[in-house]
C-alpha cells in the first residue's frame, strides 16, 4: 500500500472516514468480454470529514472526483478500501443494509435538468424519499414538503408543478430540497452550481451556507471551480488522476500551495481584474490529463510538471504532512521552508529506486515501491 | 487607423413562437476593427448567442424578423441572399461553438471535416486541402498533426476538439472569428490554453475576434472592448478598463460581485442579484433590470437610453442613476468582502 495519512484529526471521531479507497472500472473487449485493462478512477484515497465541516474536492474533468463522491454515498462499490461512516464500515453493505444509511447521506447532482424526473410533480419528487422510508403519514409528509420548499427558497404552492416549469436555479433548489427531505447528516454535492449562471450561482452558494448553519450539515463539495470551492470550504482536497495530491485548510491552499499542480491550477484561474491579470505570472500547463487506464509512473503529474526530475518518473511521492494539517504529495514541494523540509524528511526519499518496479503502471495494487513506504510520523503537527 | 470590418447598427432580432414574440435582441450596435477583440458578456437568455448567430446568418428562418444593419466591409449581411451568405460564412466570418463534443460529427475523421470545410469554399483538390488541414492543425497546437488528422473526434480530448473546431473556423482565413463560449465546457488549465491560442491566432491571421462568454475573468484577459447584455439589450458598453474599474450599471456591479474571487479576501457572503432574468416575451416596462435592481427608483419605469454619461468617451450605459451616487455606492456590491486588496 502506498502511504497515506489516516487523518486522525484531533482525536474526535470524524463523521466520515475514507481509507485507501480504490475504484477501478474494467475495460472489456472481444466476444468473451475479457477484461483487457482497468480505469484507475480513484486510486488509494484517504481522508476524513468532521461533523459540520465542508470539504472541497477539486480537480480537472476525469480526475475521479465524481467517482469518489459516488463511491462514498455507495452508489458505487469501492474496489478496495474502507468507508467508515459514523464509526461503521459501510463499504460492503448490500442494498438492504444501505437503505437506513441513505437517510444519513444524500447527494445533490450537477445537472438540474437531468436529475429530476420530468413526469413527477415537485411535491412527489421531494416527498418520495419520505414515502420510501415510511416516515410520517401522508398529511405529515405534505406539511414537511411545504416546510422544506420554504427552507430552500421556493414556495409551498409549487407543490403541484412539474420540473419543466422552473428555471435552472429553481430546479437546483428542488434537487436540494429532495436531498434535505430525510434530514441527512452528510450531503455530497457534485458540481451543484456549475450549470448555473453567475448571479444564480451566488444565490445557491449562500443558500447552501445558510442550510449548513441551520441544519448542522456536513458537505463534501465537489467542483472544478477553484473560486467557488474556496468560498464554501473549510478544507480542500486537490485530486489528480485518481489521487489526492494536496489536502489543506482552505485559505492556506491559495496562499501557500505546495504541490506544483495546485500552483498551476491556481494560476490558470482567470481573474476579473485586467491589471492584475496582466501582472500575474501564468503557468500554462502543456497537454492534457493522461489516461487513467495507464497512468504515468512515479508521480502522476510528472509529464506536465515544470519542476519534474528523474526521481518523479520513478518514485511515487507519498502524501506528507507539512504542518497545520497541510498535506501534499510531491518530491519538490513549493513554499516550504528548510526547517519543515528537514522535519518531514522529504529529502531522503529523493533516492531513485529500481526503475523496474514502477515500470508496470497497471499493477497498482502491488507495485508500490519499498522505497516510498518508509514508516514515518505522520502526525508531527 | 485600423480597418473597420464590421458595423452593427440598431440590430433587432425577434422570433415568433407559440407563446408570443420573443424579443431576443433589441437595438444592439457596435463596431469592430481588425486586430481587436470585442467581448460580449451576459447570462443565459441575454441574447448574446443570438447576436453572434445572426451575424453568421444562422438565425434566418420563417419565424425570425430582423431590423437594423449588419455591415460587413460596407455590405449589409441581413440583406444578402442565403446562397451568398454561404460565401461569407467561412470565408469572411468563422465561428467556434461552445460544445466541442456536439459540434463535430462523430462518424467522420477530424481531417475529413476540415477538408470538407475548405473544399466547400475553395476550388482546391483533395491533396492540397489535406496539406492545408495538417498545417492548420499544427497552427492550433495539435501534436503530430500528420497522424492526428486521421483521428475521430472521440479520440480527441475536450481541449483538442476545441482546437480542431478552431482549425475548421480558421480554414478559409476569415477576417472575423466569432467564439461563442469557447472555453465554458473546458477545465481551467485547458481554458487558459485556448484563450492563449485565440489571442495568438488573431495576430497570426490578422483578424478580429468577437468573444462571447459569461465569465468575466476570461473577458478581463482577452477583450479590448466589452459589451454587457441583459434581457436582449446592451446595458453597458466600454473599454475593458471602463467596465472593470468604472462600471456604471448596477447589473454589471452585480455580475462583478457575484463571482467568488481568488484575488480578494473571502467574503462572509457573496453578493446576489435577487430573482431571475425576465422573460423575453413579456419583458418589464422601463429599465429591464428594474425588478432586480436594489437602486431602482421612480424614473426607472421609463427606459433609459444607451448614452455616454461619464467623462470617458466611448463608455455607454443604460442607467438613470447619478454618476456620483453610483461611484459612491457600487463598492458595496462589487467588493462584498470589503476593500480591494492588491494581491
Amino acid at each position: 500500500m502506498t502511504v497515506l495519512d489516516e487523518s486522525a484529526e484531533s482525536g474526535e471521531t470524524p463523521l466520515l472516514e475514507v481509507r485507501h479507497v480504490k475504484k477501478y472500472f474494467p475495460v472489456r473487449r472481444g466476444v468473451l468480454q475479457r477484461e483487457v485493462a482497468r480505469v484507475h478512477a480513484v486510486d488509494d484515497v484517504s481522508f476524513a470529514i468532521r461533523e459540520g465541516e465542508t470539504l472541497g474536492l477539486v480537480g480537472e474533468s476525469g480526475c475521479g472526483k465524481s467517482t469518489l463522491g459516488r463511491t462514498i454515498v455507495r452508489l458505487l462499490e469501492p474496489t478496495e478500501g474502507e468507508i467508515i461512516f459514523q464509526g461503521t464500515p459501510i463499504q460492503k453493505f448490500g442494498t438492504r443494509k444501505l437503505r437506513p444509511l441513505r437517510r444519513e447521506m444524500q447527494m445533490v447532482f450537477q445537472d438540474p435538468y437531468a436529475s429530476l424526473n420530468p413526469r413527477k410533480r415537485v411535491g412527489t419528487i421531494v416527498s418520495d424519499p419520505m414515502r420510501i422510508h415510511d416516515i410520517g403519514s401522508r398529511a405529515e409528509q405534505k406539511r414537511r414538503v411545504g416546510e422544506i420548499l420554504e427552507t430552500v427558497g421556493l414556495s409551498p404552492e409549487h407543490y403541484n408543478r412539474f420540473p419543466h416549469e422552473f428555471s435552472g436555479g429553481q430546479r437546483q433548489r428542488i434537487g436540494i430540497a429532495r436531498a434535505l427531505a430525510l434530514r441527512p447528516k452528510l450531503i455530497v454535492a457534485d458540481e451543484p452550481v456549475s450549470a448555473l449562471d453567475v448571479s444564480i450561482q451566488s444565490q445557491m452558494l449562500n443558500l447552501l451556507d445558510d442550510l449548513q448553519n441551520e441544519l448542522q450539515l456536513t458537505y463534501l463539495f465537489i467542483a472544478h471551480d477553484l473560486g467557488v470551492v474556496r468560498h464554501v470550504s473549510d478544507r480542500i482536497a486537490v485530486m489528480y488522476l485518481g489521487k489526492i495530491v494536496e489536502l489543506s485548510p482552505a485559505e492556506e491552499l491559495y496562499t501557500r500551495p505546495i504541490m506544483p499542480y495546485t500552483e498551476a491550477l491556481l494560476s490558470a484561474v482567470p481573474i476579473p481584474d485586467p491589471d492584475l491579470a496582466e501582472k500575474r505570472e501564468r503557468i500554462v500547463l502543456e497537454g492534457d490529463v493522461p489516461s487513467p487506464i495507464n497512468p504515468p509512473s512515479g508521480c502522476r503529474f510528472h509529464p506536465r510538471c515544470r519542476y519534474a526530475t528523474d526521481v518523479c518518473k520513478e518514485v511515487e511521492p507519498p502524501l506528507v504532512d507539512y504542518g497545520n494539517s497541510h498535506l501534499a504529495a510531491c518530491h519538490h514541494p513549493l513554499n516550504v521552508d528548510e526547517a519543515t523540509l528537514q522535519r518531514v524528511g522529504v529529502a531522503e526519499r529523493h533516492t531513485p529506486a529500481d526503475a523496474d518496479e514502477t515500470a508496470l503502471p497497471q499493477d497498482t495494487s502491488g507495485s508500490s515501491n519499498p522505497a516510498v513506504t518508509p514508516t514515518r510520523d505522520t502526525h508531527s503537527s | 487607423m485600423a480597418e473597420r470590418l464590421l458595423e452593427v447598427n440598431d440590430l433587432n432580432v425577434r422570433f415568433a413562437t407559440e407563446d408570443g414574440i420573443v424579443r431576443a435582441v433589441e437595438g444592439i450596435s457596435f463596431e469592430l476593427e481588425r486586430g481587436k477583440v470585442l467581448g460580449i458578456v451576459g447570462e443565459s437568455g441575454s441574447g448574446k448567442s443570438v447576436t453572434a448567430m445572426t451575424l453568421m446568418g444562422l438565425t434566418r428562418g420563417v419565424n425570425a424578423r430582423f431590423e437594423g444593419e449588419v455591415l460587413y466591409k460596407g455590405k449589409d449581411l441581413l440583406k444578402v441572399s442565403d446562397a451568398d451568405m454561404q460565401n461569407y460564412r467561412g470565408n469572411e466570418l468563422g465561428m467556434i461553438f461552445q460544445d466541442p463534443m456536439t459540434s463535430l460529427n462523430p462518424v467522420y475523421r477530424i481531417g475529413e471535416q476540415i477538408v470538407e470545410a475548405i473544399q466547400a469554399h475553395e476550388k482546391v483538390d483533395k491533396r492540397t486541402a489535406r496539406a492545408r488541414t495538417v498545417e492548420l492543425l499544427r497552427q492550433v497546437g495539435i501534436p503530430n498533426p500528420e497522424t492526428r488528422v486521421d483521428s475521430f473526434p472521440h479520440e480527441f480530448s475536450g481541449g483538442m476538439r476545441q482546437r480542431a473546431m478552431t482549425a475548421i473556423a480558421l480554414s478559409c482565413n476569415p477576417s472575423i472569428l466569432i467564439a461563442d463560449e469557447p472555453t465554458t465546457a473546458l477545465d481551467v488549465t485547458i481554458q487558459a490554453q485556448i484563450v492563449e491560442l485565440i489571442n495568438r491566432l488573431k495576430d497570426d491571421f490578422d483578424s478580429a475576434v468577437i468573444f462571447i462568454t459569461h465569465d468575466l475573468g476570461v473577458i478581463a484577459e482577452i477583450a479590448d472592448e466589452i459589451i454587457v447584455m441583459y434581457a436582449g439589450r446592451v446595458v453597458e458598453r466600454g473599454s475593458k478598463r471602463d467596465i472593470f474599474y468604472d462600471p456604471q450599471m448596477p447589473y454589471t456591479w452585480g455580475l462583478l460581485g457575484s463571482i467568488p474571487r481568488l484575488d480578494r479576501p473571502r467574503p462572509e457572503r457573496l453578493h446576489t442579484i435577487e430573482g431571475a432574468p425576465p422573460s423575453l416575451i413579456n419583458a418589464p416596462e422601463g429599465c429591464k433590470f428594474r425588478p432586480r435592481c436594489p437602486h431602482a427608483f421612480e424614473k426607472c419605469r421609463e427606459e433609459p437610453g444607451l448614452e455616454n454619461r461619464v467623462e470617458t468617451p466611448g463608455h455607454f450605459d443604460r442607467c438613470w442613476l447619478d454618476v456620483e451616487y453610483k461611484r459612491a455606492h457600487r463598492d458595496e456590491t462589487t467588493s462584498p468582502g470589503g476593500t480591494v486588496e492588491a494581491a
